[in-house]
């Protein structure tokens, strides 16, 4: 009879001790990740490495729709940009001679630019000879579907259609040329 | 602790105060007391009674109520404190550091304080967000720790209980009765829609019981509203965004993948004070400008299924509508209302090309800003040829004009005129009121005539999935309210004993009034011996010591 009662009361208090775990873990669990989540609300890039790159097609000057998926098996370097950015003026004639060395690669650089007149964009173009296609953005639907913030922003998408690396601000040459070799196909 | 065996031989968990089976009281303050508390029926709460583990004491820790009522004062306070300076949602500063400078610049160190401790962005702060994490883990814990004894306390609770049970309570009857008292009681009991049960002498008659589960029902209430408000910070199921949008501009809707928006036109109308109006005439003198509408008429555009950003065929009209202030664009659970606007922007400017020593005009154009030219050929032959556009011109940086922003707030043209008396062409900078000839002095200018303008709305986009829920918990909370406000959980024992004298004892866990007006009817009926109120004759005792005292 006192054997069988122990057994019923520590059997109770395993029970007890399992229940109240449970239950802690759940709610810390759940605040843990309210706070994570709070924490990383700021900088919502939706959009992370690893990701598959958002498809989209846009029209550049000439009047040619390029769209993502087309570069399949190449190296993308998605290049957002304004005429009234400097970081990003200053960084387009790095581009280019990046693109001229890289492009018998299979890297293919395209230069979004956010909703600006046709007239602003082919003048820039004009202005620092741009060779890579340069496309607008009219509805900013891409810059929406990228989340992107400031400008420049550079969205390397490696062969295989998946986000290489984001980089926010002006690159050098260097780093150019670093990140092309990096999506560059094998 | 070790378990409490009663007299009666039933045996308790520890800290129990009142007898699970008979209700002798167990501990010595109770048994010295002249009432018993009747809080959770005198059970242990739970958590007091283990306290080995470390997962126990934590239990223990939230299931305080002193804890929980902490933990809201904390909040409260701290929420008071973020009133104190501006949140940064309605600080001049957008960047974080731009942010954190603000409060440094404009407050001082109170500010850097007040920044550095996240009170800039409460509700998004650490530490606020854990507090209210604590205060939910503290109503669980504190819930469950007292539910779990009441419920099985009320569940089991037995009919006959012991005398010195029944004298401590408030409501107490001792006197004889008739043989028929206990069955008339019981008749009269049931018609006043009491549950009755009876064992031997005796009968417990209760009612209303439900209302002791008001505040856990409240409580789960409050869970399901806090859980709904957590679910606001995982991305996809509340979404904030602002749209700026001008007359005339398609925009793909933030957050909203496929669609897109399209301003038709927007409006400010103001009362004018005339017409049917005239009767805000008074009102209009003393107060100015009122607003009577803002509006923006939109197109809502969806893109094929499968279509991708950008792409510019397939795009279908879902709906127009005008978008004014509480009556916003809703569609497949999003929400666009009407937040703010700004008036006359450029849109357009019209120039002549003029000699200028004899004013002679030779045609006019018209630059569209959002979309210029590059060659306008006028009427008599000449053409002006647009070399550069600047639309918010901010200086030259090595000879080359900047803009400053992609916006037409301070347009800048460098043109060629070329005209049949110069068809080589001059070369010309115009910026508002300024013109600079860069090559040489000209023949011809371009001068000024007008200006077209455009508005812009400021649109909010919403989408809030966690309504539903929060709506739930608000609902249950108020459920919880009403069962433990407007109802009351009403017990009667009665016992007659074997020479004929007979024992009452009544509990109400409020309205005692309500309680007396129903004993009053089954005493008149069942001929019940009188019953005193044991609280009121305490206070009276009480009343009348204060008086001596002060009379003394």
């Amino acid at each position: 009879m006192g054997e069988q009662t122990k057994q019923k009361k520590s059997n109770k208090k395993q029970k007890r001790a399992v229940m109240r775990t449970i239950i802690l873990t759940l709610l810390v669990a759940a605040i843990g990740y309210t706070i994570y989540n709070s924490a990383t609300a700021e900088d919502v890039s939706i959009l992370e490495v690893g990701d598959k790159a958002p498809d989209f097609a846009l029209v550049d000057l000439e009047g040619n729709t390029h769209k993502l998926s087309d570069y399949e098996g190449q190296g993308v370097f998605l290049n957002f940009w304004g005429t009234w950015c400097k970081p990003c003026a200053k960084e387009m004639p790095a581009m280019d001679r990046q693109y001229e060395a890289f492009s018998n690669d299979g890297v293919q650089v395209l230069a979004v630019n956010i909703a600006q007149s046709d007239f602003e964009v082919q003048s820039f173009a004009d202005q620092y000879g741009l060779s890579f296609p340069v496309v607008i953005d009219k509805t900013k639907s891409v810059m929406t579907a990228y989340n992107i913030r400031p400008l420049p922003t550079t969205v390397l998408v490696n062969p295989e259609g998946n986000i290489e690396r984001i980089i926010t601000g002006e690159m050098t040459e260097q780093d150019i040329e670093g990140f092309m070799e990096e999506i560059k196909p094998e | 602790m070790e378990n409490l065996q009663c007299q009666c031989g039933h045996v308790n968990p520890p800290g129990t105060k009142l007898c699970e089976s008979c209700g002798r009281s167990l501990t010595e303050k109770e048994q010295n007391s002249k009432l018993v508390d009747m809080r959770y029926e005198g059970t242990a709460r739970r958590s007091q009674t283990y306290n080995k583990s470390i997962i126990d004491k934590i239990w223990n820790f939230f299931s305080s109520v002193k804890v929980g009522v902490s933990i809201i004062v904390v909040l409260l306070v701290a929420a008071a404190i973020g009133t104190i300076l501006p949140q940064q949602a309605f600080v001049p500063a957008t960047t974080e550091t731009a942010i954190k400078d603000y409060y440094a610049d404009t407050y001082g160190s109170i500010g850097r304080a007040y920044h550095f401790l996240g009170f800039h962005d409460l509700y998004s702060s650490y530490w606020f967000i854990a507090l209210v994490g604590m205060l939910a883990i503290s109503l669980v814990i504190a819930s469950l720790d007292r539910f779990v004894p009441l419920y099985k306390s009320l569940k089991n609770q037995r009919v006959l209980r012991h005398p010195s049970f029944m004298d401590k309570q408030r409501i107490y009857a001792n006197g004889p009765g008739t043989e028929d008292t206990l069955q008339k009681a019981e008749t009269k009991l049931k018609e006043l829609k009491y549950k009755v049960r009876t064992e031997k002498n005796g009968l417990l008659a209760e009612k209303g019981r439900f209302s002791r589960w008001g505040p856990y029902v409240n409580h789960i209430g409050l869970i399901i509203f806090l859980f709904g408000v957590m679910l606001r910070m995982i991305p996809g199921f509340y979404i904030d965004e602002s749209l700026w949008l001008r007359e005339g501009e398609t925009r793909a809707i933030p957050e909203v993948p496929g669609y897109y928006l399209e301003s038709k036109n927007f409006e400010l109308e103001n009362y004018t004070g005339e017409g049917g109006e005239e009767i805000f005439g008074e009102a209009l003198d003393r107060v100015g400008t009122v607003a009577k509408n803002y509006q923006t008429d939109v197109v809502l555009y969806q893109t094929a299924e499968g279509a991708l950003p950008g792409a510019a065929d397939g795009q279908e009209v879902v709906k127009e509508y005008p978008i004014r202030v509480n009556q916003p664009l809703k569609f497949d659970g999003y929400a666009i209302y009407q937040m703010d606007y700004r008036l006359d922007e450029l849109r357009a400017m019209t120039f002549a090309l003029t000699n200028k020593e004899t004013e002679e005009s030779l045609g006019e154009l018209t630059i569209d800003l959002i979309n210029p030219e590059d060659t306008y050929e006028l009427e008599s032959g000449s053409t002006v040829e647009l070399l550069g556009y600047y639309p918010d011109f901010s200086g030259f940086e090595n000879g080359e004009p900047q803009t400053a922003t992609p916006l037409p707030n301070n347009p800048g043209f460098l043109v060629k005129l070329t005209t049949s008396e110069t068809p080589e062409g001059e070369t010309s900078f115009i910026t508002i009121q300024n013109t600079v000839e860069p090559l040489g002095e000209n023949e011809y200018k371009l001068s000024f005539l007008s200006v077209e303008t455009r508005d812009v709305s400021g649109l909010t986009v919403r989408k809030d999935s966690t309504l539903p829920i929060l709506g739930l918990g608000g609902l249950i909370f108020m459920i919880g309210v009403a069962q433990g406000m407007y109802f009351n959980h009403r017990r009667f024992w009665i016992q007659q004993k074997a020479d004929g004298t007979i024992l009452l004892a009544g509990h109400t866990n409020k309205n005692w009034f309500g309680l007396k007006k129903d004993l009053d009817q089954v005493v008149d009926y069942a001929s019940l011996p009188a019953y005193t109120d044991q609280q009121d004759e305490i206070d009276k005792v009480e009343k009348a010591e204060k008086d001596g005292e002060a009379l003394s």
